[in-house]
């Protein structure tokens, strides 16, 4: 296309709104919350001032059990959830693309999950999983997999249960969904010339779908982890963090601290902190992206 | 109507590829010239550095004798015809027609009344409330020319318009642009990739090859006395055979071409290269004659074994492998007995055959 | 095994798993409508899938007693400003990024999908402690800018994916017919390119009907609460009243199925022709 200096001029002009907007409230707050870091700021303790204390928030933090023990809750919430929504999300997509009545109601349908709020979602759960006589309970012990109603939400580990599983339902409708998107890309021709040859379903799985569906996985893996690991919502309204810290993610530790206990130089380097992690998992996932794209070009 | 003028335009591409190289070309008023060559050759870059989507990275192109080098396409008052058409989806066909002009605010009557008279000469008026998306490819076809010339543009760019079509739409359609040039006598500046449109269209062919003019000439003088050897297997169609081999000079001092299993005696000097030089011999398929193998390799002829044979109703072309292991295509008639495997002599004769420098490929001048 | 006969097999497989997934996707949204027509005093006796009594008192208490209506109003107000800011800016920074060349454009694209992936919480106490200064808590523009900030390079990332697909010579034709770059933009790309913008309104949308941290950070009360954190911070008097938590949620839950059930192509559209592109 044309590179003339009137395009330049328009390009900037059509731009600068929007690119504003994102940096002045984004990027100013971003560097604000790593300068907070730096300081002690309780809206406790006013007469305290706004002192700099350099490094000291994040040393807290590094002995800050309540923060590592969230961290790694959130770390394995996130592989357990991910890999599930991935195993889950491949599996229907795989169902989606073999029947072709009814798709588009299917696809609707299933998205339902997806749109709502997270916060309906975890009550509906929520509702689900209460009490000796909440449906979960009554339909497990009438069947014989429970033999007493389990009250999960008093225990640490079985907290869990409907936090996974809510996370779960609402996700993996998305997850097939890109996943199909991707299964439709790959050419049939593919599949028909391989069974000519002899391969099984399960040859064709792993050879031929799983390669060529490695964009869309990763794709999925990158949004899912990041989105896994900035679970606020769900948590909140589901758990509130209990039973104690029991599911508190990093995510609900830090705005406990923010807004309830008003440390905000200490929660800002707690932000920061996340952001970094964040960051990180970004990264390799794009680097991950890329080498997979140069691959994949070199074996096609 | 106006000329096009390009004059030494150079266009290179950030990641070093030279899509143009110092390229001087001049369309008359009024002229349909064709601009031809394999695809990345640069042709349909050339288009669009005229049209102005693309800017030169040096040189000067002018329109109607006016510099528009630096201009914006919008005010180089050129239309194009795009190789897919590129009708506006959302308008009807009178909108897709009447754009232009309304765009540069003419008034509504003279819009109307060039909208009606074009769609009548181009036979879709009968289109003229439906959306492009209702449309056969053909009457797209029709529609993206009549917005061109509703324009009244001082030159007309086509990029590939017929690639799109079915083969015997193509042969109409040809016809038709060659009508409408007449009765236009518009300056078209038209790009393509096949050679028999561009033999068919042109008044004056330019070749292109890696974005280098190879010869730019009427299409009678092309076929005859193609400037290289690139250009004289490009055009002409089954393409021009090449024998590797060397010219030698004989006692009485005639030459002779010897290579490839031929031995040519030739009456004249056909070039000024030095004895033992190597050269290309260029022979058309429709100049060769194939009768049954001569015992020996007679001077003039060349021995070969037929690989396969095409038969076309009006003649046919007959694949041959030379002893030289070269391939040779021959065009023959249609009755005469021709099999695979069937071993054959081909007659060369002295007078059609062309030269070319087999270093440089360039023509040598008889 | 021949391959046809498994055919009909996988086939098979395929339905009974679609149907699975279909049962688990939609029980506990039955599960939810069911028990919000369910006496409160029944809730939680004996499960029963369908329930033997019938009552209306929970939607009647939610818009009677609890002012339901105020909290979807402030969803509305809020979400629909956010998402007709979000376009109105959204679509000319995704044309430039899309069509126009000018240095940095590929940096600036890269910012913009790394701002996607910004967690919430990292700006939520500066952003806390300016809208403080700018006595904003509390207020529509209190959650309209920061809604905007984040739906922003969502909606942008898009509306790039819609743009890019668009052939260019539509552009480029009218251009040669005579139109500046803007008028290519006014007149022609953006009533092409309409299915995709309404793609992208839908998802922006409803991205901001759902968000909640921001909503709990800077509200503090029902007058400005959405509808997300109101159904959260309900409070019973001695207990959790959830017949009137599940009626709100159905309520909350019942526009959105309606839009993705209209809109299901459109939507699923506007998430691979980003997303698939990587």
């Amino acid at each position: 296309m044309i590179t003339n200096g009137g395009d330049r001029r328009l390009g900037w002009l059509m731009l600068t709104p929007a690119l504003l907007t994102i940096a002045l409230i984004a990027v100013f707050p971003l560097l604000w919350t790593v300068w907070e870091s730096l300081h002690l700021h309780d809206l406790r303790m006013p007469w305290r001032g706004r002192p700099f204390i350099g490094l000291a928030n994040y040393v807290e933090i590094a002995g800050d059990l309540r923060f590592r023990g969230a961290l790694v809750r959130t770390i394995a919430f996130a592989a357990v959830s991910v890999t599930l929504e991935l195993a889950l999300g491949l599996t229907f997509a795989l169902a989606m693309n073999r029947v072709f009545r009814g798709r588009g109601l299917m696809r609707a349908a299933i998205l339902i999950p997806w749109a709502v709020p997270t916060v309906v979602a975890a009550l509906l759960w929520r509702f689900m999983f209460e009490s000796d006589t909440g449906i979960v309970n009554a339909v497990l012990t009438s069947v014989g997999v429970l033999d007493s109603p389990v009250p999960w939400f008093v225990g640490s580990i079985s907290a869990w249960v409907p936090v996974v599983l809510s996370d779960v339902w609402k996700t993996v409708p998305f997850v097939a969904i890109l996943l199909l998107a991707g299964l439709q890309n790959i050419d049939r021709s593919l599949y028909e010339a391989a069974a000519v040859d002899g391969a099984g379903p399960w040859w064709r799985l792993w050879h031929i779908t799983i390669p060529l569906l490695r964009p869309a996985l990763l794709v999925a893996l990158i949004f899912r982890t990041l989105d896994s690991f900035r679970v606020f919502d769900l948590v909140y309204v589901l758990t509130g963090g209990g039973p104690g810290t029991a599911t508190e993610p990093v995510a609900l530790y830090t705005f406990n601290t923010l807004l309830q206990n008003l440390r905000f130089g200490y929660g800002s380097a707690m932000s920061v902190v996340i952001f970094m992690v964040t960051f990180g998992i970004a990264l390799l996932y794009i680097r991950l992206l890329g080498e997979g794209e140069r691959a994949a070009s070199g074996v096609s | 109507m106006a000329t096009i003028e390009l004059e030494r335009v150079h266009k290179t591409y950030p990641d070093g590829h030279v899509a143009a190289a110092e390229l001087s070309l001049a369309v008359d008023d009024g002229e349909l010239m064709v601009l031809v060559g394999p695809s990345g050759s640069g042709k349909s870059t050339i288009l669009r550095l005229v049209a102005g989507l693309e800017s030169v990275s040096a040189g000067e192109i002018r329109i109607g004798g006016r510099n528009v080098t630096h201009l914006p396409p919008q005010e180089r008052d050129v239309a194009m015809v795009f190789q897919s058409y590129a009708l506006y989806p959302h308008l009807s066909v009178r909108d897709n027609l009447g754009f232009g002009l309304r765009i540069r605010k003419q008034p509504r009557q003279l819009v109307e009344r060039r909208v009606r008279e074009v769609a009548e000469s181009l036979d879709i008026t009968r289109l003229l409330e439906r959306k492009p998306a209702q449309l056969s490819g053909g009457e797209r076809q029709r529609v993206a020319l009549g917005r061109a010339i509703v324009r009244e543009p001082q030159a007309f760019l086509l990029d590939e318009p017929l690639s799109n079509l079915d083969a015997q739409l193509r042969v109409e359609t040809r016809l038709e642009l060659a009508r409408l040039h007449r009765r236009l006598g518009a300056t078209m500046l038209y790009v393509t990739h096949d050679q028999t449109e561009a033999l068919t269209l042109g008044a004056r062919i330019a070749v292109l090859r890696n974005g280098l003019l190879q010869q730019v000439a009427d299409p009678l003088e092309i076929y005859r006395t193609p400037a290289n050897r690139f250009v004289a297997g490009f055009i002409g169609s089954p393409g021009m055979n090449f024998l590797e081999g060397v010219l030698r000079d004989d006692a009485d001092g005639t030459q002779r071409f010897e290579g490839g299993g031929l031995s040519l005696p030739l009456a004249q000097r056909r070039s000024v290269t030095g004895e033992g030089e190597p050269v290309t011999l260029g022979i058309r398929p429709q100049t060769l004659t194939l009768m049954p193998a001569l015992s020996t390799d007679e001077p003039g002829t060349v021995r070969g074994v037929v690989n396969a044979v095409e038969q076309l109703g009006s003649e046919q072309v007959v694949y041959c492998t030379t002893t030289g292991g070269e391939r040779l295509v021959a065009v023959v008639a249609a009755d005469a007995a021709h099999t695979p495997d069937q071993l054959v002599s081909a007659f060369v004769p002295p007078d059609e055959v062309h030269f070319f420098s087999a270093r440089d490929g360039v023509r040598l001048h008889d | 095994m021949t391959t046809i006969a498994r055919t009909s097999r996988g086939e098979w497989a395929a339905r009974i798993v679609l149907a699975m997934l279909v049962l688990l996707t939609v029980f506990p949204f039955y599960w939810a409508v069911v028990s919000s027509l369910t006496p409160e005093a029944r809730l939680f006796e004996q499960a029963r899938l369908w329930p033997d009594a019938w009552t209306l008192e929970h939607y009647r208490a939610l818009f009677d007693e609890r002012d339901f209506l105020t909290p979807i109003r402030n969803s509305l107000v809020v979400a629909g400003t956010t998402t007709i800011f979000c376009i109105a800016f959204g679509t000319l920074a995704a044309y430039a990024l899309a069509r126009l060349h000018f240095r940095g454009r590929a940096v600036i694209l890269g910012f913009i999908l790394a701002v996607t992936m910004f967690p919430q919480i990292t700006i939520v106490s500066p952003l806390y402690l300016l809208l403080r200064e700018l006595r904003l808590i509390n207020t529509f523009p209190g959650l309209i800018l920061p809604y905007v900030t984040f739906a922003m390079p969502l909606t942008v990332w898009l509306l790039v994916g819609f743009f890019r697909q668009l052939p260019r010579d539509l552009e480029e034709a009218a251009m040669v017919d005579g139109a500046t770059r803007w008028q290519a933009f006014t007149r022609i790309v953006l009533p092409v390119a309409t299915p995709g913008l309404a793609a992208t309104a839908i998802l922006t949308f409803l991205y901001c009907w759902n968000e909640f941290l921001f909503a709990l950070s800077f509200t503090l009360g029902p007058e400005r609460q959405t509808v997300p954190v109101a159904i959260a911070l309900f409070r019973g008097q001695y207990q959790v009243p959830w017949g009137e938590i599940l009626a709100a949620a159905v309520v909350a839950s019942v526009p959105v199925a309606v839009v993705v059930l209209l809109f299901q192509r459109r939507i699923v559209q506007g998430l691979t022709a980003g997303a698939v592109k990587g």
